[in-house]
């Protein structure tokens, strides 16, 4: 799982989290015992509203600067991020 | 000035009486807060340059004899998951400990529109995460009125300046209770607007489709002056909602007489009795009232925890996706190449309870157990949000408490992750069903800590919430 997550754990972390999330997995089981046979899975909170409520005009603006938008990369150059090299040259 | 009892109205009164200036109020806030802060650890950013130049531009437009705008001059504290532009914004994290946002929170450009006057950042949970403040990378924020126990979470700060009396307002998150809960144990007022009513462009994003923007005020008329000037429509945030927003603190006077008010039995079984006694006694102050309190029933709540923490968790995993090392400051010294960057970046910059959920929203998402968890929980979460639709056919508004004991000792339950999940169950629904709730303070419990009893209301229905807990609150002043 935390290969999935792209997260390095310790061994000691490892430990712990299998403890915990044994103990959180084992409460969550519950949801077995509730019928939701014919229930719609809800992602959202919806109310009644036009369907073009949440549509704006497509007008141009101006948006986050390229030297702003790397203002906070931890390594930058030539207007791009930077990471460790991918492909050799 | 008497700072630490200020309200709005008070600095409205003080302005044009010429009492003070806003920028005399601005600097006395910055000295007191910064004086007062070794107390409780709730502020974590000042931005002084910031708040006196917007406390002059409110001097500037009283001399010109105009109007400020509702907060015009008011001293306010913005949570640190609420991006502010130049100012550092760290959401409670290592990783982002340098962080420096490009742009402000439509929140944010709305209270300074409205004249109010930015001291600072507030200390929270990191990434939002957490019920005590304990899991903040910069330390615990402190109960105020009891150092030696947690002020709630996530936006403990936020309830802990106010109540300090360091801000007069301030702005909190909540996601799964982190503003109401951190209110009940400081003693002030905290709102969980409707979702959508309040815009999350420039919020932190924990999990998205349970994300609120809310206020704190040591009254409910600030409260509610402050949710009337961040609430509305913004084209930056599609989930915003269109609905006019209602003078908040215009409506809140008037009779609550034969207002219906339902009483879940399944949140008053198991109540630690202080509590429960606290709570009771503000039901009989509402009857008093006159208000038809009635017993109701929603009977999903049993299944709320393990619905939320699925689906806060499998959103939160998606969200913390971005933290990286690429964009956000942090790179972990140790990246030989791509996969050890993601890897050791997000191993050596999330604490423990962000760690713990990634990996519970990575295992409820994954292949194999999506339909069992993830999608169980949301068909659960129809359930939970049926049985307020439900039961608001039947009465106006419901009483609830906020959480089942008053503020914990610093500690105290740490190193037990699943109790303090258990510790939500009273204020996760309102989230899981995006209808709005607030805490109001009801007493104090043993050793002066403060209980907080919560109200609910139907969608977009926050004046009438607001309206019954202003007669409460006048009532037991």
């Amino acid at each position: 799982m935390a290969e999935l997550a792209n997260l390095h754990l310790s061994e000691e972390e490892v430990g712990k989290f299998l403890h915990d999330l044994d103990d959180i997995l084992v409460h969550m089981d519950r949801l077995n015992e509730i019928d939701t046979s014919g229930v719609e899975p809800m992602a959202q909170v919806l109310y009644d509203a036009e369907d073009t409520a949440t549509l704006r005009e497509d007008v141009p603006r101006t948006t986050v600067s390229n030297s702003d938008a790397l203002a906070n990369a931890p390594l930058s150059g030539a207007g791009c991020f930077k990471v460790p090299e991918v492909v050799k040259r | 000035m008497e700072i630490s009892t200020l309200t709005i109205d008070g600095v409205k009164d003080g302005l044009r009486a010429r009492r003070f200036s806003a920028v005399e109020l601005a600097g006395e806030a910055l000295r007191f807060a910064r004086a007062e802060n070794s107390k409780t650890n709730a502020y974590l950013t000042f931005c002084e340059e910031r708040a006196l130049s917007a406390a002059a531009a409110v001097d500037a437009k009283l001399a010109r004899g105009e109007d400020p705008g509702p907060l015009g001059g008011v001293p306010v504290a913005v949570k640190d998951v609420i991006l502010t532009r130049g100012v550092r914004t760290t959401c409670g994290s290592r990783l982002l400990e340098n962080y420096v946002p490009p742009y402000d929170a439509t929140a944010v450009v709305r209270l300074e529109q409205a004249g109010g006057v930015i001291l600072g950042k507030t200390n929270c949970d990191e990434f939002a995460m957490g019920s005590s403040n304990e899991n903040s990378a910069f330390g615990p924020v402190r109960n105020p009125a009891a150092p030696d126990r947690v002020p709630g979470g996530s936006s403990g700060g936020s309830a802990a300046v106010v109540a300090q009396g360091t801000a007069v307002v301030s702005l909190g998150s909540d996601t799964g209770g982190s503003i109401r809960q951190p209110a009940s144990f400081c003693g002030v007022v905290g709102v969980t607007p409707t979702y959508g009513r309040v815009s999350r462009y420039g919020l932190t994003a924990f999990a998205s489709s349970l994300d609120h923007i809310g206020p704190f005020g040591r009254t409910v008329k600030d409260s509610a002056t402050l949710l009337g000037v961040i609430a509305g429509r913004d084209e930056m945030d599609s989930t915003s909602a269109a609905a006019p927003v209602p003078s908040y603190d215009a409506l809140l006077d008037g009779n609550v007489r034969g207002v219906k008010i339902g009483l879940p039995r399944e949140y008053f079984k198991g109540l630690a009795s202080e509590t429960g006694d606290l709570i009771a006694s503000g039901i009989e102050t509402l009857k008093r009232l006159g208000c038809d309190i009635r017993d109701i029933s929603l009977p999903s709540t049993d299944y709320a925890i393990a619905c939320y923490y699925i689906i806060c968790t499998a959103e939160a995993s998606s969200n913390l996706a971005r933290y990286d090392g690429v964009r956000y400051t942090f790179r972990s010294p140790n990246s030989p190449t791509l996969g050890a960057m993601y890897r050791n970046t997000r191993g050596e910059g999330f604490g423990a309870e962000c760690k713990r959920r990634i990996m519970l929203g990575t295992y409820v998402l994954s292949a194999g157990y999506y339909d069992a968890y993830y999608l169980k929980a949301q068909k659960v979460r129809g359930l939970i949000a049926r049985d307020f639709t439900n039961a608001f056919t039947e009465v106006d508004a419901i009483l609830a408490p906020v959480s089942p004991f008053p503020a914990f000792k610093l500690g105290e339950k740490v190193n037990d992750p699943m109790e303090m999940y258990l510790s939500d169950i009273y204020t996760i629904t309102g989230d899981l069903a995006g209808i709005p709730c607030m805490s109001v303070p009801c007493g104090k419990a043993a050793g002066g800590l403060p209980v907080g009893m919560q109200i609910l209301a139907n969608h977009f229905d926050e004046a009438r919430m607001f309206r019954l807990a202003a007669a409460f609150e006048k009532e037991t002043n």
